[in-house]
């Protein structure tokens, strides 16, 4: 893959990757839409919704509480969905390379997050006086600046990790040595016990939402059973 | 037009609406010294050109360097603090009024927004995408159905939050005793736990895709992990031991 052909997903992971914090948290930026976005460009929808299904699982384990720093999921989706939608179909190893591959992009993203935000508190103190002053001017440069660097940031992100994890989810789809029904059994069991564990942290103090847990397994039983 | 201390100024629409636009760009520039603080200047702006001398007068420029100073909040809920803090600047109260306000009111909007949208409505609403995902749902239906129920919440609760900043001022303490605010987390709890019952079954079968032979291992190795991450609390981050894992495995399949 060229900086070229990285483009139109560099410009599609900068829009998301500025969903996650600054304007509009919307949530285009939950993986669950950015890889089937990221999936319908490449032409693969639902190869880019499975993945995207996998990573908000994993997402659920993350979320983005006051000034806490978490993995960035917009930039990371785009680039999970257009890996594994771009891989021949049933090639076993596609998915476990692709998960891991976006997951190392949010990983890092969410590192450049933290350093744009110092970034930004560096170039707060060299226009402090004038906004103190109340200079409009000053106020709006440094705001509108800060997400245009965001902005650069996520598609920065997208281009590199495009470059990086595409030849390289290539070749590792190549001599992919994993039966299939492991491979899928591996994410899957992965994801379960990620997104088991994430909802039982966030809603394990809720009155009575054991109970609601088991009247939806119950429902789901019902319909297996019915199927 | 400017309002004074004596009378009660109404924004016109155009400036509402620039106030709200710009509240979704609240966190454009969140850094680690001012927090949301720039952003609070840059939403409540449009609102400040309404002071006696308009954008040039010095009640402008005091009120924009004192709305820009550090601030905290949880973005949906900041439509509250920067309706309030514009009605305040514009019905003319005491600057130490208004600061001491900045000062109190971070804390509880930051902990009622947490609450209800991070740890209640989105993960609802990823669940509900889940199961639409595992009911046989198009990558349309899944992603539309996400969209527009989170953003329903999400731009009402940004609406209510600017429209009661505006109308009751420094009394916003009241409003955040409403009931939506209060016992929402509870039943949005109840509702993703019932929803996780279904989805979670469902959308995991949907992943497997056809064949149930290690159908019985996956539940089982899923249910004791379950247990295990779930015991371990904060001292585990889930995605990153996912990461861990897919990388053994992944090095595992291609060394083999």
């Amino acid at each position: 893959m060229t900086v070229l052909e990285a483009l139109p997903l560099a410009m599609l992971g900068a829009l998301l990757g500025l969903d996650v914090v600054s304007f509009p948290q919307v949530m285009i930026s939950r993986p669950i839409v950015a890889a089937t976005v990221a999936g319908a460009f490449i032409g693969n929808p639902p190869a880019g919704l499975l993945i995207g299904v996998v990573l908000e699982m994993i997402a659920l384990d993350t979320l983005p509480f006051g000034a806490a720093r978490y993995p960035e999921w917009g930039s990371a989706g785009v680039v999970g969905g257009a890996l594994f939608a771009s891989q021949p179909s049933g090639m076993p190893g596609a998915l476990p390379a692709s998960v891991l591959a976006a997951l190392l992009t949010a990983s890092i993203s969410g590192w450049s997050m933290v350093a744009l935000r110092r970034l930004i508190a560096s170039r707060l103190e060299k226009v402090r006086d004038q906004i103190e002053e109340g200079s409009r001017d000053a106020l709006m440069s440094f705001h509108l600046s800060g997400m245009s660097m965001d902005l650069l940031r996520a598609a920065l992100v997208t281009t590199f990790a495009m470059l990086i994890f595409h030849p390289l989810v290539k070749a590792i789809v190549a001599v992919w040595g994993s039966e299939s029904a492991s491979s899928r059994a591996v994410v899957v069991v992965v994801v379960a016990i990620v997104a088991g564990a994430a909802l039982w942290k966030v809603f394990h103090s809720v009155r009575y939402v054991l109970w609601f847990l088991l009247a939806g397994l119950l429902v789901w039983t019902i319909l297996l059973v019915g199927r | 037009m400017t309002a004074s201390a004596e009378s009660r100024f109404e924004l016109p629409i155009r400036i509402k609406l620039a106030m709200f636009f710009r509240l979704l760009a609240l966190q454009g520039s969140w850094n680690y010294e001012t927090l949301n603080g720039t952003g609070i200047g840059f939403a409540i702006e449009p609102a400040l050109g309404f002071l006696p001398g308009g954008r040039d007068g010095p009640a402008y420029r005091a009120a924009l360097a004192r709305q820009s100073r550090y601030f905290n909040t949880h973005p949906y809920l900041a439509g509250v603090a920067v309706g309030a803090l514009s009605r305040a600047e514009l019905d003319g109260v005491d600057p130490a009024r208004i600061e001491r306000f900045r000062t109190a009111l971070p804390g509880p909007l930051g902990s009622v927004g947490d609450r209800l949208v991070w740890a209640s409505w989105l993960p609802f609403c990823s669940l509900v995408a889940l199961g639409v995902y595992g009911a046989g749902g198009s990558p349309l239906g899944v992603v539309g159905t996400f969209l527009l129920l989170y953003n329903a919440g999400h731009f009402a609760l940004r609406a209510w939050a600017l429209h009661i900043g505006l109308s009751r001022g420094l009394n916003v303490a009241s409003a955040l005793g409403n009931p939506v605010l209060r016992r929402g987390p509870q039943y949005i709890g109840c509702a993703a736990a019932f929803v996780a019952g279904i989805a979670l079954p469902l959308a995991l079968q949907r992943i497997t895709g056809p064949g149930r032979a290690l159908a019985g291992a996956i539940v089982a190795t899923s249910l004791v992990g379950i247990l295990v991450l779930a015991g371990l609390r904060e001292r585990a981050e889930g995605w990153r031991i996912a990461l861990g894992v897919l990388a053994v495995f992944v090095l595992y399949s291609v060394l083999t």
